[in-house]
């Protein structure tokens, strides 16, 4: 399978480009995943690490906040889709933070462990590449209701995270994807997080599970959702797509409903 | 069980052999070792065990103790394979329910599941198939020692031996009176650092059994986000080791936002259900009513190092007591229709547990 042949989740989030002269399609922007229990969106994470650290341009660098898994189990699945996230960490372009032990009480801003601390972590990573020329820095985050564990249900510090992270990619052009459980928050009756999120995010990809079931060829259906396209004429307006999708371990399939052959 | 290897992606690697010092321990793809939940059936649906480094969460029924029979076949399977055990529970005595324990089922040979040996003493019937069941017969023949095989049957009427339970490292804690879940947390951080992860290879593998774990009368059943957070900080630690650890808990004592919170937590996901006796519709509708004791179904499964869900052909088994001793999980099958009545009830795997109205959703 050709790594760079454009699938549909690709053209959905405009990241098909002959010519690699745009610069990173997803520079600037917030991408917000969200999946529920029956269906996982890991792999669309895995997608856009592989994506943001393809070979052919050297001005990529990530920042990965895991607060779901080691790196032993991300090294493995990028392995497979075929990158190799070992060496990216060696060539300091990848880097890993493991938070699945750390925890961010609110109320502990002299802390060197909290979430202030974090952020100027990441903002000195982000900085500090965007001085070498590295144009397409993007932070990603697995998983934010972890985050929001961590900091023991302190809604409003973790939002502050957020949207700090999110003046990051107005300063310096990078990217911000963030990876939620939508069904944790469908039954509350103000679910002001998951809202706050969805208006900050720029792309919404929703994995869920097929309405009907189960099914081994068909794992679920993405739903992509692009504010603000910019088509040829220059005005602006949103596109919406949705297709079925099947997970392999070498990649994913992407397919329009009905359409798997 | 037959060690045959599942096919495998080209970045596994090739292992020489898989039971022979650790009998306990089985390896699986993508670099994931299994140990046995101590159902055989279980093991099969689940495709080899729990990965080592997993978090299994069993969701109970307010109605029934279903989940004490998934604990306590995982809690012997580990004894009987003298892995260290950590037990955890509401009750003011938890070492009272090691006594409870079943104990491995003596020999095969009186499953009516497999091969019948009375055909070797008395009747020879002639049947050419018996040379296709190459591998249960050398079960039969040879006796092997019980301790070497990786999954038992357990024989629920028979408390397991004094042998396994003393002189073990077996740890029981009650989580009645704990005030906050910090010093729990450090109990359990020092059991987990028996078993690290690391490359080399792996000495022994520990379980954690934690029943019931936001059941109301313990004084911390009301800090939900203190509960959510001792989970988390159970499952990374248990990721950094080489063990397993089962939570029960009752989903109906939670909101539903935060048993969903519990249930992404999870890295394999079980929920156990009762059955309604004498409920007639059922009996219609499934074969093997009577002898079924609940509903076992299966959420997720866990995903180590692999992005791949499993797609299970079916979600939901009945528990039923094979000659009321031995635990088996079988798929629903659905009773003949009666050709008298003039409804059909199409195909469907699965069953709700009240199908009081006598349609079937599917």
């Amino acid at each position: 399978m050709d790594q760079r042949a454009p699938n549909l989740l690709d053209e959905a989030l405009g990241l098909v480009d002959e010519e690699k002269t745009k610069p990173w399609p997803l520079s600037s922007r917030v991408v917000l995943v969200e999946d529920r229990v029956e269906t996982s969106g890991a792999f669309v994470l895995h997608h856009l690490l592989k994506r943001a650290l393809s070979p052919h341009s050297s001005n990529d660098v990530v920042v990965f906040l895991a607060f779901s898994q080691p790196f032993s189990h991300y090294d493995r699945v990028l392995r497979k889709l075929g990158c190799n996230l070992t060496a990216q960490r060696e060539n300091n372009r990848f880097f890993f933070l493991d938070l699945l032990m750390s925890e961010f009480p609110d109320g502990d801003e002299g802390n060197k462990d909290g979430l202030v601390a974090l952020y100027g972590k990441i903002e000195k990573v982000v900085s500090t590449s965007f001085q070498e020329n590295k144009k397409c820095i993007t932070i990603v985050i697995d998983d934010f209701s972890l985050m929001e564990v961590a900091a023991n249900g302190a809604t409003n510090y973790v939002l502050d995270f957020l949207r700090y992270c999110h003046t990051l990619t107005l300063a310096f052009g990078c990217s911000l994807v963030v990876l939620n459980h939508e069904d944790i928050y469908s039954s509350i009756e103000r679910p002001a997080l998951i809202l706050q999120m969805e208006y900050l995010a720029d792309i919404l990809i929703k994995a869920e599970p097929l309405a009907t079931g189960l099914a081994t060829d068909v794992h679920g259906q993405l739903t992509v959702l692009n504010k603000e396209i910019r088509d040829e004429q220059g005005s602006s307006r949103n596109k919406i797509c949705n297709f079925h999708f099947r997970v392999k371990e070498n990649g994913v399939e992407y397919f329009y409903p009905g359409s798997k052959t | 069980m037959a060690t045959s290897k599942p096919r495998t992606s080209s970045f596994s690697r090739n292992l020489a052999t898989v039971t022979s010092s650790t009998p306990g321990l089985k390896y699986g793809p993508n670099g994931t070792i299994f140990i046995s939940s101590g159902i055989p059936d279980l093991d099969k649906i689940l495709g080899g065990g729990f990965p080592l480094g997993s978090l299994v969460m069993v969701m109970e029924d307010a109605e029934a103790p279903h989940h004490m029979l998934l604990l306590r076949n995982f809690m012997s399977q580990g004894l009987v394979h003298k892995q260290p055990l950590l037990y955890a529970s509401p009750s003011k005595d938890p070492k009272g329910f090691l006594g409870t324990l079943p104990t491995p089922g003596s020999s095969k040979d009186d499953k009516s599941r497999d091969h019948d040996p009375e055909n070797e003493n008395g009747l020879r019937i002639a049947w050419q198939y018996k040379k296709y069941f190459g591998d249960n017969q050398h079960h039969f023949d040879s006796n092997r020692d019980v301790k070497h095989e990786y999954c038992h049957d357990f024989d629920l009427r028979k408390p397991l031996e004094k042998h396994f339970i003393s002189g073990q490292h077996i740890d029981c804690v009650s989580i009645l009176d704990s005030p906050n879940l910090a010093a729990l947390r450090d109990h359990f951080a020092t059991f987990l650092a028996q078993f690290p992860r690391n490359a080399s290879s792996i000495s022994s593998a520990g379980r954690i059994a934690i029943q019931s774990f936001c059941a109301p009368q313990c004084t911390y059943s009301n800090m939900e986000w203190d509960m959510l957070s001792f989970i988390r900080s159970l499952r990374s630690m248990v990721r950094s080791s080489n063990a397993v650890a089962v939570v029960t808990f009752p989903p109906s004592l939670l909101s539903t936002s935060f048993s969903r919170r519990w249930q992404h937590m999870a890295d394999t996901l079980l929920s156990v259900r009762a059955i309604p006796d004498e409920d007639k519709e059922m009996a219609k509708l499934l074969t093997g009513y009577q002898d079924m004791v609940g509903l076992l179904n299966v959420h997720k499964v866990a995903r180590i190092n692999t992005q791949v869900p499993v797609i299970l052909d079916a979600t939901t088994f009945s528990i039923k007591l094979q000659k009321r001793r031995f635990l088996v999980l079988e798929s629903l099958n659905q009773a003949p229709i009666d050709s008298s009545s003039g409804t059909s009830y199409g195909t469907s795997a699965s069953c709700s547990g009240s199908s009081k109205t006598g349609t079937l959703d599917f």
